[in-house]
């Protein structure tokens, strides 16, 4: 066994886990967090993207081990009490999803490039969502709702 | 996917990691794990031990080196892409770095991961290649230095030794005449082909991507540019030496037109 501690989403949590355990089944089963899922398993479809010291990475793709004194940031971690995160907010509000099941990876990986690129054209989504697979909206309204963030975050800063 | 059980241990130091590997004959090193771990998940392979080196920070740098650009065997794609000495003085690499996988990948994986794992289908090793770096690996007895052309024996084989450390990675300055033509048929996936040209000498170095079980010189191309042939007749000996893989990606006669395409659009960007 190897000892995990981890900082998710504010608070420090830590375990004895397998060194085989996976980054994505320590979040959903030892740590009780399922909004993260595990899609393709293979680093290709990016519905497991978390944010590790606040850059995307694929938890499939990653042993609980490699995240050990670090600091996680999951979509459970993204609202603040009842207030959405403007990601979660305008994807609401512009239908940027239909069954949902890569709507955590695609906030989790727009959260890290909008931190890169706080003002992106729709090409650059379009490019930073590469490792984000839909099978449901064909992209165009999962595009529109980052772009809405962007502006909206822009605003709430200025 | 479950990888297979193993024993896991962090290191901080290079001396360590190399310790670690002598006394586990079934150990590997891990990175940052984007190449290792897919092939752990499927049972590929199954290290007894994985030494996490992803910690030993002091091996994540870019900086000009005498004539050329030394750049720190744990550097991630991330870091490369941005890496405005890389952008100046060895575009190709920092403008590659940005085509492998994706953001996420980028954020984890490493050149000199990427390198060790040797995959003939990689973007980096092939670009290596064409720069004609010189690869420095760290053992019990010290430092050696690894010339680019012995560098990748076999399919998924480095010249690595079982007990060393891929530490640096030296690229010579290349700051105009590259080209990388990727051929991919989505977003993200792994080069169908991939042809680096790199302009050297007054002529051009020449590699490929996943046309047999290693990254390779195209040396019939260059063969023909040193003899004078402009880009489109050259190119037309680009699979001179290969055994391009069929696959549903495209079967060996596919790949073959392929490169010859690629090698032509290359070199014309290159020597412009």
């Amino acid at each position: 066994m190897t000892h995990v501690s981890v900082t998710v989403n504010g608070a420090m949590r830590e375990a004895d886990v397998e060194p085989r355990t996976l980054l994505v089944y320590f979040l959903r089963e030892t740590l009780g967090l399922t909004g993260t899922n595990a899609g393709c398993d293979t680093s290709s479809c990016g519905s497991c993207t978390v944010l590790l010291d606040g850059e995307s990475v694929k938890s499939c793709t990653m042993l609980a081990a490699q995240a050990d004194g670090r600091e996680l940031t999951t979509i459970e971690g993204m609202a603040e009490g009842d207030q959405l995160h403007p990601l979660q907010e305008s994807f609401r509000r512009n239908h940027g999803l239909q069954c949902g099941y890569c709507t955590p990876g695609m906030i989790m990986a727009a959260a890290s490039y909008l931190k890169e690129n706080p003002s992106p054209s729709e090409g650059d989504v379009r490019l930073a969502l590469e490792g984000n697979l839909c099978r449901c909206t064909g992209y165009q309204n999962i595009v529109k709702s980052i772009l809405d963030a962007a502006g909206s975050m822009a605003g709430a800063e200025a | 996917m479950i990888p297979a059980a193993f024993d896991y241990e962090r290191v901080d130091t290079v001396d360590a990691a190399i310790a670690a590997l002598r006394a586990d004959e079934g150990a590997k090193l891990l990175a940052g794990g984007h190449s290792l771990l897919p092939q752990m998940k499927l049972r590929f392979v199954m290290p007894t031990k994985l030494i996490d080196i992803g910690r030993l920070h002091d091996l994540s740098y870019v900086h000009e080196d005498g004539g050329g650009v030394a750049i720190g065997a744990l550097t991630r794609y991330h870091d490369l892409e941005a890496s405005e000495t890389l952008r100046q003085l060895a575009p190709i690499v920092a403008s590659v770095a940005g085509q492998v996988g994706d953001p996420q990948v980028r954020h984890m994986g490493t050149i000199g991961g990427s390198v060790a794992h040797a995959d003939p289908a990689g973007d980096m090793p092939s670009v290596l290649l064409a720069l004609g770096a010189t690869f420095v690996a760290t053992g019990p007895g010290g430092m050696r230095e690894i010339a680019a052309a012995d560098m990748f024996p076999g399919l998924f084989q480095s010249a690595l030794a079982g007990d060393e450390v891929l530490t640096e990675i030296r690229v010579p300055k290349t700051p105009g005449g590259w080209s990388y033509q990727k051929f991919t048929r989505r977003a993200q996936d792994w080069a169908v082909v991939g042809v680096a040209a790199v302009r050297m000498n007054g002529s051009a170095n020449v590699s490929l991507t996943n046309m047999g079980l290693t990254p390779m010189r195209a040396a019939g191309v260059e063969e023909a540019l040193a003899g004078g042939a402009d880009p489109a007749t050259a190119a037309e000996r680009a699979d001179e030496g290969t055994a391009p893989p069929s696959d549903s990606f495209g079967s060996d006669e596919y790949r073959r037109a392929l490169a010859k395409v690629l090698v032509r659009r290359a070199l014309e960007e290159a020597l412009a």
